[in-house]
C-alpha cells in the first residue's frame, strides 16, 4: 500500500469528516443545552441539500448566494423544530423527548418522499468546482477543498460566537444551569431558540456539501449521516464543541481508513463498525474523549 | 388487599376467539382473512414491546432486529431441504438437511432470539434513557448489516421467498393469546410489580432490594422471543423474508402502538395494534391511488408527537380497564 | 418594598407554601428563619419567578412613593430587570465560565457599559480575590471564593432588592462572618435584603427584622431583637438557654 494512496485515503477522511464534525456540532449544542437528542437534526441536512438544489437548478441562483440560502434554511428549520416538538416536551422525561424528534425525523423524510418522490436527483455543481487538482499523488476537486475550508471557517465562527459574544455567555450559561441563567435575567426561550438556529444552520450548510461530495440526494439522505454525526458528537463528548469537531474528524478518518485499508470483504460491514464503536463508547466511556459529565435534566 | 382478575374473563376471551376464527375463516375473504393475521402479528408485537418498554421503563427500538432474527431461523428451518440447497448452496451441510415442521421451528426462531437479547442486553442495559434507545438502535442496524452479508445463510439483500404459506389465524390466535396470558401474568406477579417499581422510581426500587439489572434482562429477553415468534409468523404469512423488512420505521411504529395504547397498559397495546393495522390498510390504497406515498407515515408520526404533547399516557396510561379486573374490596 | 400575600404554592403535587405572608420595607434587612423543608427555598424562588403561586400576590414597589405591582406571575428575566437579583441556594456559580465572566453574567441586562465596569472594579475591591485570575475558571474555586463569587455576581446587576438562600451554607465560621460584614456594609449603601438562613444566630444577628418558616406557614414574626430573646425560637433555633 503506497503512502499516496495512503495520503488520498486521509484526504478523503478529513473531508468526510469536516462534514460530519459541521453536524456533531449541531447535536452538541442542542444537546448540551436542553440535554436531548435531536434525532431530525440529521434530516435538516437533507432539507438543505434540497433546498440548494431547488434553487440553484429551478431558479436558476448564483452559487455563493445558494450557500448563504443553506445556512438560513438550516435555521429555519432548527427554529420550527425546536418550537414544534422540543419546546412542548420540556420537562418530559427524556425518552418522551427522543420518541418525539424521532417522530419528526420520520415525518419530515415522509414528507420528503410524499413531495419530491424517492427518486434520487443529481446534484451539479458549477464546473469551475468541479475542476480536479493534483498535488503528487493526492487528487481531490475544487469543490473538496471549499468543503474543507468552509467547514474550518465556519467552525472557527462559531467557536468565537460561542466565547466571544454576550449570546454565546447566555448559552453557555444556559447550557451548565438553567434556572440560575433565568436569575441573570437571561431569557431561556430565546437562547435555547437561537442555539437550534446556530446548530441547524450549520446542519443546512452541510446538506450542500453532501450533495456536491457524493452528487447525489434523496429524502432519505439525512439518516444515515444523521446517526453518524451522533456518533462523532459522543466520541468526542456530547455538550463540547470541540469535542464534536474533534469526534467528527476521526469518525470521518476511520470510516475511510476501514474502507480504505482493509480487505473489501470489510467494507459492507462498515456501518456494522460504526454503530458497535457507539455502543462501545457509550458503555465505556459516555463522556467521550472531551466532554464533561452531564447531570440529567428532566 | 389486591387486584385479581375476574376469573372467568379469559377463558371467555379464549372461547368467543375460538368462535370467531371459525366464523371469519368461514365466511371472509382471504384478503381480509390476511389483514386480520397482521392484526395478532402486531398484537403480539406491541404487547411484547409493552413486556420490555411499558413495564420496566426500558426503551428499545430493537425489537424488528429480534423479529429478524426469528424470521429467519423460522424459515431456514422450514425451509424444504431440497430447496434450501438450490437457493442456498453455501449452507453448511447440517443446517441444509433439516427441515423442521412450522411449532417447532417457532419455538427455536423465538429462543434463539431471546438467546440474542440475553447476550446483547448484558452490555447495552446499563445504558438508560435515550442512550439506551440509540444503542438498540445501533443493535437494529447492525442486525440488519449481517444478515445482508452473511449470504450463505440469509442470501443476503436477496432475502429468501417462496416460504410455505403456514401462517393462519389458527396460528396466529394462540400465540396472541399466549402472548396476552404471559404479558397479563407477568404485570400482575410480584415479579411485575417489581418491574413497574424500576420503572417509577430506580432509587427506591434498589433500596427495596429489586435486583434491577435481573429485571431488565428478563423483560428484554421475555419481550425479545415473543417478536421472535412474531417475526416467523410474518415471514410465513407474507411468503418471503428480507432484511429490509425489519426497519427502524417496523421500530417506530411498534412504538407508536405502545405509546398510543399506553405504556405498561396489555388492553392498550391490543387496541392500538387492531387500529393500526386497519389504518395501514385504508393509508396503502389511498397512497396507491392518489400517488401519495409517506402520507400514511407522516400522519403517523403527527398523531405521535400530538398524543405525546397532549396526552403522553396514551389511550389508557399503565392501567386496564376496570371491567377486567375484579378489585377485590 | 416587597409584600407577599397569603401565597399558595405547590411543588409538582407537594403543597409547599400554605399561606405565607411577610413584608420586607425599604432599606431593611429581613431574615427568614426555619428548619430544612419549611419552604424557605421555595419561597424565595416564588419570589424570583422560578415558581408560581396558585393563589396569592407578590407586590413589589422598586420606591416608596412608587406604585407597587404584583409580580407573582411575571417572567425570571423581568423580575432581575425590576431590581431584585437572587443569590441561589449553593451559589449556582457557572463552573465553566470564568470569574470574569461570571461577574460580566450577572450584569446581562444592563447596557449601560461604563457603569458595568465601575460596579465590576467595585466589587473586585469588596473581594479582592476575585481581581486575582479572572480568566479563572468558576469550578475550580473554593467554597468560599465561590460565595463571594455568587454575591458579586448578584450586585453586578445593581439591585434594589437581594435576596439570598443560605449565604453561609458549607462555609467556616471566619468566612461567614466575612460575608455578614460584607453583606452590612452592602446593606448601608442602600441594598434591602431578605435572606434566607439556618443560621438562626447569624441572621438575626444581621437582620433588622425576621420570619419563622414551619412546613409552609410563618409561625413567627418580629424585629430581630425581640424573636432572639423568644424561649420557642432559643429552643428550636438558637440552642437554647
Amino acid at each position: 500500500m503506497s503512502g499516496g494512496y495512503v495520503a488520498q485515503q486521509l484526504i478523503n477522511g478529513l473531508i468526510l469528516g469536516s462534514m460530519y464534525a459541521l453536524v456533531a456540532i449541531g447535536f452538541s449544542m442542542i444537546y448540551g443545552i436542553i440535554r436531548l437528542i435531536n434525532f431530525a437534526h440529521g434530516d435538516v441536512v437533507m432539507i438543505g441539500a434540497f433546498v440548494t438544489l431547488g434553487l440553484a437548478q429551478v431558479v436558476g441562483v448564483p452559487f455563493p448566494l445558494v450557500a448563504v440560502a443553506a445556512l438560513a434554511t438550516g435555521a429555519a428549520m432548527g427554529i420550527i423544530i425546536e418550537r414544534g416538538a422540543f419546546r412542548p416536551m420540556r420537562g418530559a422525561p427524556q425518552v418522551t423527548g427522543f420518541i418525539a424528534s424521532l417522530a419528526v425525523s420520520i415525518m419530515l423524510q415522509n414528507l420528503g418522499i410524499l413531495i419530491l418522490t424517492g427518486q434520487p436527483r443529481n446534484f451539479a455543481f458549477p464546473d469551475y468546482l468541479q475542476k480536479v487538482i493534483r498535488v503528487g499523488a493526492v487528487s481531490f476537486r475544487v469543490i473538496d477543498l471549499c468543503i474543507m475550508l468552509s467547514a474550518l471557517v465556519l467552525m472557527c465562527g462559531l467557536i468565537f460566537l460561542v466565547q466571544k459574544t454576550r449570546l454565546g455567555m447566555a448559552m453557555r450559561a444556559t447550557a451548565e444551569n438553567l434556572d440560575v441563567a433565568r436569575l441573570m435575567g437571561i431569557n431561556i426561550n430565546r437562547t435555547i431558540m437561537a442555539t437550534f438556529a446556530l446548530g441547524s444552520c450549520l446542519a443546512g450548510i452541510s446538506g450542500l456539501m453532501w450533495g456536491g461530495k457524493f452528487g447525489q440526494i434523496d429524502p432519505l439522505l439525512g439518516f444515515v449521516p444523521g446517526l453518524k454525526s451522533f456518533v462523532a458528537a459522543v466520541i468526542g463528548g456530547v455538550g463540547s464543541i470541540p469535542g464534536a469537531i474533534l469526534g467528527g474528524y476521526i469518525l470521518g478518518l476511520s470510516e475511510v481508513l476501514f474502507v480504505g485499508l482493509l480487505p473489501p470483504i470489510y467494507s459492507a460491514y462498515r456501518d456494522a463498525f460504526v454503530f458497535s464503536t457507539l455502543i462501545l463508547i457509550l458503555l465505556l466511556m459516555p463522556n467521550g474523549l472531551l466532554g464533561k459529565r452531564m447531570e440529567e435534566r428532566a | 388487599m389486591g387486584r385479581q382478575r375476574n376469573k372467568l374473563m379469559f377463558p371467555a376471551f379464549i372461547v368467543l376467539g375460538v368462535v370467531f376464527v371459525l366464523v371469519a375463516r368461514h365466511t371472509l375473504n382471504d384478503y381480509i382473512l390476511s389483514i386480520i393475521n397482521f392484526v395478532g402479528i402486531y398484537i403480539i408485537l406491541a404487547v411484547s414491546l409493552n413486556i420490555t418498554n411499558g413495564f420496566t421503563g426500558l426503551f428499545s427500538l430493537g425489537h424488528p432486529g429480534f423479529m429478524a432474527i426469528g424470521g429467519y431461523v423460522t424459515a431456514i428451518l422450514t425451509f424444504p431441504a431440497g430447496r434450501k440447497s438450490m437457493l442456498l448452496p453455501d449452507m453448511p451441510a447440517w443446517l441444509a438437511g433439516i427441515e423442521t415442521p412450522f411449532f417447532p421451528a417457532l419455538l427455536i426462531g423465538g429462543v434463539c432470539a431471546s438467546i440474542t437479547a440475553l447476550f446483547v442486553g448484558v452490555p447495552v442495559l446499563r445504558l438508560r434513557g435515550h442512550y439506551l434507545a440509540v444503542a438498540t438502535m445501533g443493535f437494529l442496524i447492525i442486525v440488519q448489516v449481517l444478515i445482508i452479508n452473511m449470504e450463505s445463510l440469509t442470501r443476503g439483500p436477496l432475502g429468501l421467498n417462496g416460504l410455505p404459506l403456514f401462517t393462519n389465524l389458527w396460528w396466529v390466535f394462540p400465540w396472541v393469546v399466549v402472548t396476552l396470558y404471559v404479558s397479563w401474568k407477568i404485570k400482575f406477579s410480584s415479579y411485575g410489580r417489581s418491574m413497574l417499581a424500576v420503572r417509577e422510581n430506580e432509587m427506591a426500587a434498589q433500596c427495596l432490594g429489586v435486583n434491577l439489572f435481573r429485571t431488565r434482562i428478563v423483560s428484554f429477553a421475555i419481550g425479545a422471543f415473543f417478536a421472535g415468534v412474531a417475526g416467523g409468523l410474518w415471514a410465513h404469512l407474507v411468503s418471503a423474508i428480507t432484511p429490509g423488512s425489519f426497519s427502524l420505521i417496523l421500530a417506530f411504529n411498534i412504538v407508536v402502538m405502545v405509546v398510543v395504547g399506553g405504556s405498561g397498559s396489555i388492553s392498550g397495546s391490543f387496541i392500538a395494534g387492531i387500529l393500526f393495522t386497519m389504518l395501514t390498510e385504508v393509508f396503502r390504497p389511498l397512497e396507491e391511488s392518489l400517488d401519495m406515498y409517506g402520507l400514511g407515515e407522516v400522519l403517523m408520526a403527527l398523531v405521535l408527537i400530538v398524543i405525546l404533547i397532549f396526552r403522553p399516557g396514551g389511550l389508557f396510561g399503565s392501567r386496564e380497564p376496570g371491567f377486567l379486573i375484579h378489585n377485590e374490596k | 418594598m416587597l409584600s407577599i400575600e397569603d401565597i399558595h404554592v405547590y411543588r409538582g403535587r407537594t403543597y409547599v407554601l400554605k399561606g405565607i405572608s411577610l413584608r420586607v420595607e425599604y432599606g431593611q434587612i429581613v431574615a427568614l428563619l426555619g428548619a430544612n423543608g419549611a419552604g424557605k427555598t421555595t419561597t424565595l424562588r416564588t419570589i424570583s419567578g422560578l415558581l408560581r403561586p396558585n393563589e396569592g400576590r407578590i407586590l413589589y414597589g422598586t420606591e416608596p412613593n412608587r406604585k407597587k405591582i404584583d409580580i407573582s406571575r411575571i417572567a425570571p428575566e423581568e423580575i432581575v430587570r425590576m431590581g431584585i437579583s437572587h443569590c441561589p441556594e449553593g451559589r449556582g456559580v457557572f463552573s465553566e465560565l470564568s470569574v470574569k465572566e461570571n461577574l460580566m453574567v450577572g450584569a446581562y441586562l444592563r447596557n449601560d457599559k461604563p457603569a458595568v465596569l465601575k460596579d465590576y472594579d467595585r466589587v473586585c475591591e469588596m473581594f479582592p480575590i476575585l481581581k486575582k485570575r479572572p480568566n479563572q475558571a468558576a469550578g475550580s474555586m473554593s467554597g468560599g471564593e465561590q460565595m463571594m463569587l455568587a454575591l458579586g455576581r448578584s450586585l453586578m446587576s445593581h439591585p434594589k432588592l437581594l435576596i439570598l438562600d443560605e449565604p453561609s451554607l458549607g462555609l467556616a465560621p471566619n468566612l461567614v462572618d466575612m460575608i455578614f460584614d460584607m453583606l452590612a456594609r452592602i446593606n448601608t449603601e442602600g441594598v434591602t435584603m431578605l435572606l434566607v438562613e439556618q443560621n438562626a444566630v447569624m441572621g438575626l444577628h444581621l437582620a433588622h427584622r425576621a420570619y419563622v418558616l414551619e412546613i409552609g406557614r410563618v409561625i413567627l414574626s418580629g424585629t430581630s431583637k425581640d424573636l432572639a430573646c423568644d424561649e420557642a425560637v432559643q429552643k428550636a433555633y438558637l440552642g437554647g438557654r
